[in-house]
């Protein structure tokens, strides 16, 4: 039984809660495997998409996830253009509450603005990414996918590879995953991994090649063009050419190696194509689990007692 | 209206009082002080006036309708607080706070001067804004209010503001507060051009281009949160350019709300090798650490972030060695809206001025200042800095005086505050001392 009625990150779920979570999935999944994929447990009950960022994958997946539990849903897009002209955050939440919302998925920009709203509503809020804080469902998926691979999580050497720093993905993962008992290395720039970090007993490594060493899980991260010129890497050519996942680093790590994506891709950039649709790749598994996840985790929540 | 304050105990820094006593004030000027005691009897006990009523007329007839007899036995009574640094946010944000407000804010937190901050709308960097600042406290404060006058037009760090001429009019001190001059050259020549005026430039500390986009302290804490990180470093970087500065020019330094373990070291070194320069910290600095942040409590979202332990214990030392001079409150009131949002766009700022004594009085609690001390760094020494007659019990002087009872507890409850802004990150907090009677001008009022 999971105790609060949100969803807000990683961080507040405990590791009996995170594998009640994942055991969860593990059935729905079952169901998505059959000719008819949904299911009545929770008809009647309204779900709405509030999503103050653009995401497409993340929505279309808990919509999904949603509809298979039968819920109805309403996506609520509020592109940032109509908060400048002046609803606040929270009359935009209450709104949404008002037309009878179970479920909130909220994605922002700010980090704590699904905490923020949690205690105002009484909905379940469940974040679907804030800021630069957390992503819990894609940290949720994420291990879902290894555990289904590795058949385990406990002792498995786990690169993260990228710009941590305003990754909300290596955030949860890196939470989940050392709850779950994994060791975690993270791959990338000075500029872009918070030294603050190696405080969490977490190795950085700063070269690739090094870093990529008897490695079982290699997470890469999108590398956002924004960052360049911004002081971070000088250009993209020079970020792929020092921590682009290339076929001969990629040799470096285990033989077993799986590599995953939270996508959308650089390609090129950040990975290339060989290795993205190659045989150690999992990128599009961890999509259909994310179904998965999604409909236990709104499943669970449900089922909390208030 | 006559009052006599009798048998409290007087904490005067000014004038190294620290005994039993009475005080006796008469249109609205401290008209005798008499102290207990062989040595300091310099005079003999002021003649209360008359209680009891009596068949006499004229001169003992106003004295019966208009005097009064305050037992301060067992209390403490202290000069009228000395604030350097508030936000009244009027002209332009009246929603936020007034100069009424403010001041009646003020008047219950034990403050009977305040010097509020140019940025409102107008920016106070002409005469006529710092005229109208100083009309309206004349009709509608509780309080003495000295205007802080911009450095630069527009607090854009661009141009020189009129600061002659607005000394003129009553500014005491200037700054550009939360826009720091970024400009090194303008800071140097406000620094120089200031000393023609004989007035302070006080400096708020922050290297903007370090700090950019930052809500919190930088470190572990903010990286867990997912909130852009202020290091200290953008305070200390600016500690040292504006010292450095000081000693180039000889003008006169404040460093406002001193937030880290590393600007104190650079002032106490400073002070050492004799440059003009003063600070200040502000209750919140040596009260709370970032982790009143957990849970994105905006509450707790000021600017200088709040830090880490570690700077906590040496903000604490540089007030207990005389490396930070004042504790003023940076009282920055806001409206519940605008701190009830995003993190990252809920404005900086504690509405401080109701909470600040007592919350300076655990720095007594815990010994590490004595009480004369403490009175010292909110009255002496920022009426010091701008060279006021102010906070003071000396005989002809204004009749600003605080009752002060150290005993009492009370819960903070935002809700009762006379500020507009109820944005603190002390809600709930039991804290022990208050202001119970603050005396303006010889004009009392109750907590």
């Amino acid at each position: 039984m999971l105790t609060k009625k949100d969803l807000l990150g990683i961080k507040e779920l405990s590791v009996e809660e995170i594998n009640l979570i994942l055991d969860t999935a593990a059935v729905f999944k079952d169901v998505l495997g059959r000719d008819i994929k949904k299911v009545p447990t929770l008809r009647g009950k309204t779900t709405v998409n509030l999503f103050f960022e653009p995401s497409t994958r993340t929505r279309t997946s808990f919509e999904l996830a949603a509809k298979r539990l039968s819920t109805d849903v309403i996506n609520f897009s509020v592109p940032t253009s109509s908060v400048v002209k002046g609803e606040s955050l929270i009359d935009t939440a209450l709104t949404v509450q008002a037309l009878g919302a179970d479920f909130i998925i909220i994605r922002h920009s700010s980090s704590g603005v699904p905490h923020l709203l949690a205690k105002k509503l009484k909905a379940s809020v469940i974040n679907a990414g804030d800021g630069t804080n957390e992503h819990p469902t894609q940290a949720l998926l994420d291990a879902f996918t290894i555990r289904e691979k590795k058949e385990k999580i406990e002792g498995l050497e786990i690169a993260i590879v990228g710009d941590i720093a305003h990754s909300r993905v290596a955030k949860s993962n890196i939470y989940c995953l050392k709850k779950l008992g994994a060791k975690i290395r993270l791959i990338g720039p000075p500029t872009l991994i918070p030294k603050e970090l190696e405080r969490m007993d977490i190795d950085v490594f700063h070269n690739m090649e090094a870093g990529l060493k008897d490695v079982d899980v290699l997470m890469m991260l999108r590398i956002q063009m924004e960052r360049q010129g911004r002081g971070f890497f000088p250009s993209t050519k020079e970020y792929s050419r020092n921590w682009g996942l290339t076929s001969e680093r990629f040799s470096l790590a285990k033989d077993d190696v799986i590599v995953m994506h939270p996508g959308p891709m650089n390609r090129g950039v950040e990975i290339t194509s060989e290795i993205a649709d190659g045989p150690r790749s999992v990128i599009l598994e961890q999509v259909t689990n994310g179904l998965a996840v999604r409909m236990a985790v709104m499943y669970l929540l449900a089922g909390v007692k208030r | 209206m006559n009052i006599l304050i009798k048998n409290g105990h007087i904490i005067d820094p000014s004038q190294g009082i620290d005994r039993v006593g009475d005080i006796l004030i008469e249109d609205g000027k401290i008209k005798e002080v008499h102290i207990q005691g062989k040595e300091q009897r310099a005079k003999p006990p002021p003649t209360p006036p008359s209680p009891s009523r009596g068949e006499g007329k004229g001169e003992g007839e106003s004295l019966l309708s208009e005097s009064r007899i305050i037992d301060a036995f067992g209390l403490i009574v202290i000069p009228g607080l000395i604030d350097m640094h508030v936000h009244l946010r009027e002209p332009g944000f009246e929603y936020k706070e007034t100069i009424k407000t403010g001041t009646m804010a003020a008047v219950k937190g034990g403050f009977t001067t305040v010097c509020c901050m140019p940025n409102t709308f107008p920016v106070n960097d002409n005469a006529s804004v710092t005229e109208l600042i100083i009309r309206k406290a004349a009709q509608e404060g509780l309080c003495t209010v000295f205007p802080i006058g911009a450095i630069t037009k527009g607090q854009k760090g661009e141009e020189l503001a009129e600061i002659g001429t607005m000394r003129k009019e009553g500014c005491i001190a200037f700054s550009d507060d939360g826009q720091p001059v970024m400009n090194s050259l303008i800071m140097r020549r406000a620094l120089e051009y200031s000393k023609a005026f004989n007035v302070p430039v006080i400096s708020h500390c922050e290297d903007l281009t370090l700090s950019e986009g930052g809500v919190m302290n930088e470190g572990l804490l903010s990286v867990t949160l997912g909130l852009s990180g202020i290091p200290a470093e953008a305070e200390m970087i600016m500690v040292y350019r504006d010292i450095s500065l000081a000693e180039l020019t000889g003008g006169r330094l404040h460093i406002a709300h001193v937030s880290t373990q590393g600007s104190v070291k650079l002032i106490r070194d400073a002070k050492k090798r004799g440059i003009n320069v003063t600070a200040e910290t502000c209750p919140h600095y040596f009260n709370l650490t970032q982790d009143a942040i957990k849970d994105f409590n905006t509450n707790a979202k000021v600017s200088p972030p709040l830090r880490t332990e570690r700077d906590i214990e040496a903000i604490k030392e540089g007030l207990r060695d005389g490396t930070i001079d004042i504790i003023a409150t940076d009282h920055a009131p806001h409206h519940k809206d605008e701190k009830q949002r995003e993190f990252d766009m809920a404005p900086f700022g504690i509405s401080g001025l109701e909470t600040a004594l007592s919350l300076s009085l655990k720095l007594v609690q815990k010994g590490i200042l004595t009480i004369n001390q403490l009175i010292e760094k909110m009255t002496l020494n920022p009426a010091k800095i701008l060279r006021i007659d102010k906070g003071t019990l000396k005989v002809g002087s204004d009749a600003d005086i605080v009752i002060l009872d150290i005993n009492k507890e009370y819960e903070v409850e935002s809700e009762r505050f006379a500020s507009k802004g109820k944005n603190t990150p002390f809600e709930g907090w039991v804290l022990e001392g208050m202001p119970i009677l603050t005396i303006y001008r010889g004009r009392a009022y109750e907590r």
